[in-house]
């Protein structure tokens, strides 16, 4: 059961871990997999906790990610709001899902999450239309299962 | 199985009511910004305040590559040390050699160009920095490097190493610099073929071994290996300064233009260290040598030169 103290606190924590773990040097074929992992804890805390990973703490992350990689200021937090907005509207809904069905849902959201990206960089005159883009979809969405599983263990009070 | 409700009576859902207004309010908002950034640059202060407050978490994610880096070096054995010492001071011998000629020659050209009365050459300043191991973005071609206004880096100020041009900074934070390779799809240099002076303009292709010449006509004179140097149009990169050499030049009959490209002179995804230049045209330096702490950044750039050499 997802109780803690200082749901904030642990957001910023877990968001600044994931921010790491964004830039964090790889290999260029490991880089290229990489998922969107603070997308994937706003989108946990967005289900699991929404009065702490609310819609403003999905903007802060985006912007976070922005000023952190260099990009136009605000492409990612748009990305992120709009991705955070659906899983706030849907939120009770999708925990009910079975973890495949979740799954599949995430996969859904970090699609639409690149391709606002994708619209984006092609509207501020970065077009990069290479087949890789589209990779840490399908990545992150893998990942979903263990990243819940991580975080609830992570986060349970015993 | 997720909880339907978390415990106590502290659960209550969103108010739903609100949750678009407030999803539309912050996308305004983003929009509002990324306008304000990419439209008119008007965010060089929120964008250097963010800037250094990534910088400690940048560091970090460095650390594990500058600790390794430090451990080889101090694990080295003073045999290796003696043998690379030996290599070093063999290089500088040579070095000095050839800049014994180099300065002859040097201030022939100054004398020849003052017959001819041209421009002299402009002054330049060299500062090395570290290219930091952050990786930015998969899909671009950026590095962070660990020098920033602090510094006196200034946006678009060429970066080189020691075979020629890495690329310029795009953003420049207080402690650190984003420089764009020239092997990112949005950056171009405009060139000259060394061997005949024909000047065009080579574009990144997102693939760091590769440099396109989308703009020569069929006919032009280019071969394989020839050395592409910076042309010095533009204003961002001083001419003469390497570039690349043409690898491949295909000529499709039913084409106007032919395919060329080129592999870049610097090792654009291998460099660990590079140079940061000023040059006279973009800025004036004061005559001392020290760094001077941040030269006005925003210098026009077709300021006029001063007539006198240095």
């Amino acid at each position: 059961m997802i109780d803690i103290r200082s749901p904030r606190l642990t957001l910023l924590g877990v968001g600044l871990v994931a921010l790491v773990l964004s830039a964090v040097p790889l290999p260029h074929v490991l880089d290229l997999l990489r998922p969107d992992f603070l997308l994937l804890i706003v989108v946990w805390f967005a289900l699991m906790l929404p009065r702490a990973g609310g819609l403003s703490a999905a903007w802060t992350a985006g912007l976070a990610l922005d000023a952190f990689h260099g990009v136009v200021l605000g492409e990612n937090a748009l990305a992120f709001v709009v991705v955070a907005f659906l899983v706030h509207r849907f939120h009770l809904r999708m925990r009910m899902y079975p973890l495949s069905q979740q799954g599949i849902v995430v996969f859904l959201l970090l699609l639409l999450y690149q391709f606002l990206l994708f619209w984006i960089d092609g509207v501020t005159g970065h077009p990069v239309n290479a087949l890789v883009r589209w990779l840490p979809v399908l990545t992150g969405a893998l990942l979903w299962p263990v990243l819940t599983g991580f975080l609830g263990r992570l986060l349970t009070r015993h | 199985m997720p909880a339907l409700r978390e415990p106590g009576a502290r659960y209550a859902p969103p108010r739903v009511s609100t949750l678009g207004l407030r999803a539309l309010v912050l996308i305004a908002l983003s929009i509002g910004l990324m306008v304000a950034d990419h439209r008119q640059q008007g965010l060089a202060m929120i964008r250097s305040g963010l800037s250094a407050a990534a910088w400690p978490l940048q560091m970090l994610v460095h650390s594990p590559v500058a600790a390794w880096d430090w451990l080889s070096a101090a694990t080295r054995t003073r045999h290796e040390l003696l043998a690379e010492n030996e290599l070093l001071r063999n290089a500088a011998r040579e070095n000095d050699l050839k800049l014994l000629r180099f300065e002859a020659i040097e201030q022939e050209n100054e004398r020849l160009r003052r017959l001819v009365s041209a421009a002299p050459r402009d002054a330049e300043r060299v500062q090395a920095a570290t290219v930091l191991r952050v990786d930015l973005d998969r899909l671009r071609h950026r590095v962070l490097i660990d020098r920033g206004a602090r510094d006196g880096v200034s946006r678009g100020q060429p970066v080189i190493d020691a075979n020629g041009i890495v690329g310029q900074t795009i953003n420049v934070g207080p402690m650190a610099a984003e420089v764009i390779l020239l092997s990112d799809p949005t950056h171009a240099v405009p060139v000259q073929v060394e061997r005949n002076g024909l000047r065009t303009i080579a574009v990144g292709t997102g693939d760091s071994d590769r440099l396109t010449l989308p703009y020569l006509p069929r006919n032009a004179d280019v071969q394989a290996d020839d050395l592409l140097v910076s042309s010095g149009l533009g204003g961002v990169f001083p001419a003469g300064l390497p570039v690349g050499r043409i690898a491949e030049v295909k000529r499709d009959p039913s084409q106007p233009l032919a395919i060329v490209s080129a592999r870049p002179a610097a090792a654009l995804d291998r460099d660990r260290e590079v140079l940061l230049l000023w040059s006279k045209a973009r800025v004036a330096l004061p005559e001392a040598e020290p760094p001077a702490p941040a030269a006005p950044a925003h210098e026009p750039r077709a300021k006029p030169r001063p007539a006198a050499p240095r």
